[in-house]
């Protein structure tokens, strides 16, 4: 397993976040979390990613306890993205900067080659006539692209993707979820907090349904989506229907 | 077909124009009438001859001029050097206030109960306790008074401006922080590239406006004897009981403000417009 959760649990005052929560991740997978608003999806990936301390159980990547307190945890950062629902890039820095930043500072690659390595990518999405903007000057979706991009360039092991698309205008989600699929026919493995069902439809191998900080069920898409077990799952898919976004 | 207004919308251009032209007459009316007020006022208060010779005398005016040119030399060294000194010491203290963790505990306690106890001292008092106190010691290679008040001046306006720092690195949003940690940058780099450059440009105005301050006050260096321009007017005040040297170096510290205002204006313009161009 690239990614094993066991028994993570987060307690924020009296809140419990996530009670218990038990997740594995295979390598090349790509795994959806869904769940009402609150249930942990975003909290489990910040757990992930360390900038969240969780306050039980462990998780490992690549067989490494990265929960570890003596783990170097900008260390295992550079082995994981993370792309933010509200895409936090650098606004001081042009497109190109904000992506070569982690590259050139934390990797220590020269200039030249980050640089190339960053038009290439920006070539590949569409916006290399971008790079020299500020993000300011670019549409929710571009900014997403570029978010996405900034991740990329670190070749992370694993890519996580916290709702990366529920800021945006209808008709700018779509290029979001394009590159998302490219992405996974690259074989990169990603755990990604949606609330696009048909998009975790279509690109997730697994979904798990998040309920009261535990994964409550998970399996392909069509069987949790389309013929859930549990009643709870049930309940939710049926206001999504209702909301009209499945 | 080229586009031509309505005759809705010229009636409209029309009104406008009108009402334009109605608040600037009103503007210049106002105007006259306030200076006016103002000049006869003065001109025509009892004393108004006497508070004439004594204040404003132009002979006076010449003769001190060179003197008091002479010491806002002096004042303008003294305001780059202090500038560059007391911004450099806020920045750092800001940033040590902001460090995380007990190893940084007598770090962050100093720093803090020095932005504490500096903000409240006089600057006159701590020029005094500088540049009389610290010589007293008889130390060796104790500096000139003329280091020590500068010194004085640096670490009283290093509180402040440290505090004007403070405010803009927390200014800048927690998410800005997770994103640069997310891609692996330590503490310190995040700080550097993504958190300073913010903060520093969003606190550019104030940091400014201090600096406007702190070119009238490095004249409180007079106090402990070097001679700028507000001492050098003193001496002339003192041997001709003439107050129009003050008026001089007045008139003098505010020409050299001008510059540095307009700078402060312009950057608060533009940190404005940046603000509402949107996120």
């Amino acid at each position: 397993m690239l990614l094993e959760c066991r028994d993570v649990r987060k307690v924020f005052g009296d809140h419990v976040i996530l009670d218990g929560l038990t997740l594995d991740v295979a390598e090349h997978e790509v795994v959806a979390l869904i769940g009402a608003s609150g249930s942990g999806k975003s909290t489990l990936l910040r757990c992930v990613n360390l900038l969240t301390e969780i306050d039980d159980g462990t998780i490992t990547l690549d067989g490494d306890e990265i929960t570890d307190p003596r783990a170097d945890p900008d260390a295992v950062r550079q082995r994981i993205g993370l792309v933010f629902q509200s895409y936090n890039l650098f606004p001081h820095m042009t497109v190109l900067d904000n992506i070569t930043l982690a590259p050139v500072r934390v990797h220590k690659k020269p200039l030249k080659d980050a640089r190339e390595q960053a038009l290439q990518w920006l070539d590949r999405v569409g916006l290399a006539d971008r790079s020299d903007a500020y993000p300011d000057r670019l549409s929710g979706g571009q900014q997403q692209r570029v978010a996405i991009v900034r991740a990329l360039v670190n070749s992370p092991r694993l890519l996580l993707l916290d709702e990366v698309t529920s800021a945006l205008d209808p008709e700018l989600v779509g290029e979001v979820l394009s590159m998302i699929r490219d992405l996974k026919g690259e074989g990169m493995t990603m755990v990604l907090a949606t609330h696009e069902m048909g998009f975790a439809k279509q690109v997730a191998d697994r979904v798990a349904f998040l309920d009261g900080g535990r994964v409550l069920e998970q399996g392909p898409p069509e069987q949790v989506l389309g013929d859930p077990v549990e009643a709870r799952t049930r309940q939710f898919l049926a206001r999504i229907i209702e909301a009209g976004r499945l | 077909m080229t586009y031509r207004p309505s005759t809705r919308q010229q009636e409209r251009i029309a009104y406008r124009r009108g009402r334009a032209v109605r608040s600037v007459l009103l503007a210049a009316a106002s105007t006259a009438v306030v200076g006016l007020g103002l000049a006869f006022g003065i001109t025509g208060a009892p004393g108004w001859e006497r508070v004439k010779e004594s204040f404003f005398d132009p002979e006076t005016a010449v003769e001190y001029l060179p003197q008091i040119l002479e010491g806002l030399l002096l004042n303008l060294k003294l305001l780059v050097v202090c500038a560059t000194c007391a911004l450099t010491l806020g920045l750092l203290v800001a940033v040590l206030r902001t460090l995380r963790g007990p190893v940084f505990f007598p770090v962050r306690a100093l720093a803090t109960g020095y932005t504490y106890s500096f903000r409240g001292l006089p600057l006159i008092i701590v020029i005094y306790l500088f540049a009389f106190g610290i010589p007293g010691l008889r130390l060796q290679g104790t500096p000139d008074v003329l280091v020590l008040g500068a010194a004085a001046i640096i670490v009283t306006y290093g509180a402040y401006l440290a505090e004007v720092f403070r405010a803009g690195i927390e200014s800048v949003h927690p998410s800005q922080i997770a994103a640069a940690r997310s891609l692996g940058l330590s503490y310190r780099q995040a700080m550097r590239h993504v958190v300073l450059p913010q903060a520093v440009r969003r606190v550019a105005p104030p940091l400014l406006n201090d600096t406007v301050a702190l070119q009238k006050d490095v004249g409180l260096i007079s106090l402990a004897g070097p001679i700028d321009a507000i001492r050098a007017a003193q001496i002339g005040v003192a041997q001709d009981a003439d107050f129009t040297p003050y008026i001089v170096a007045g008139v003098l510290f505010v020409l050299l403000a001008l510059p540095l205002i307009s700078v402060t204006d312009w950057v608060t313009l533009r940190a404005a417009r940046r603000q509402n161009a949107g996120t």
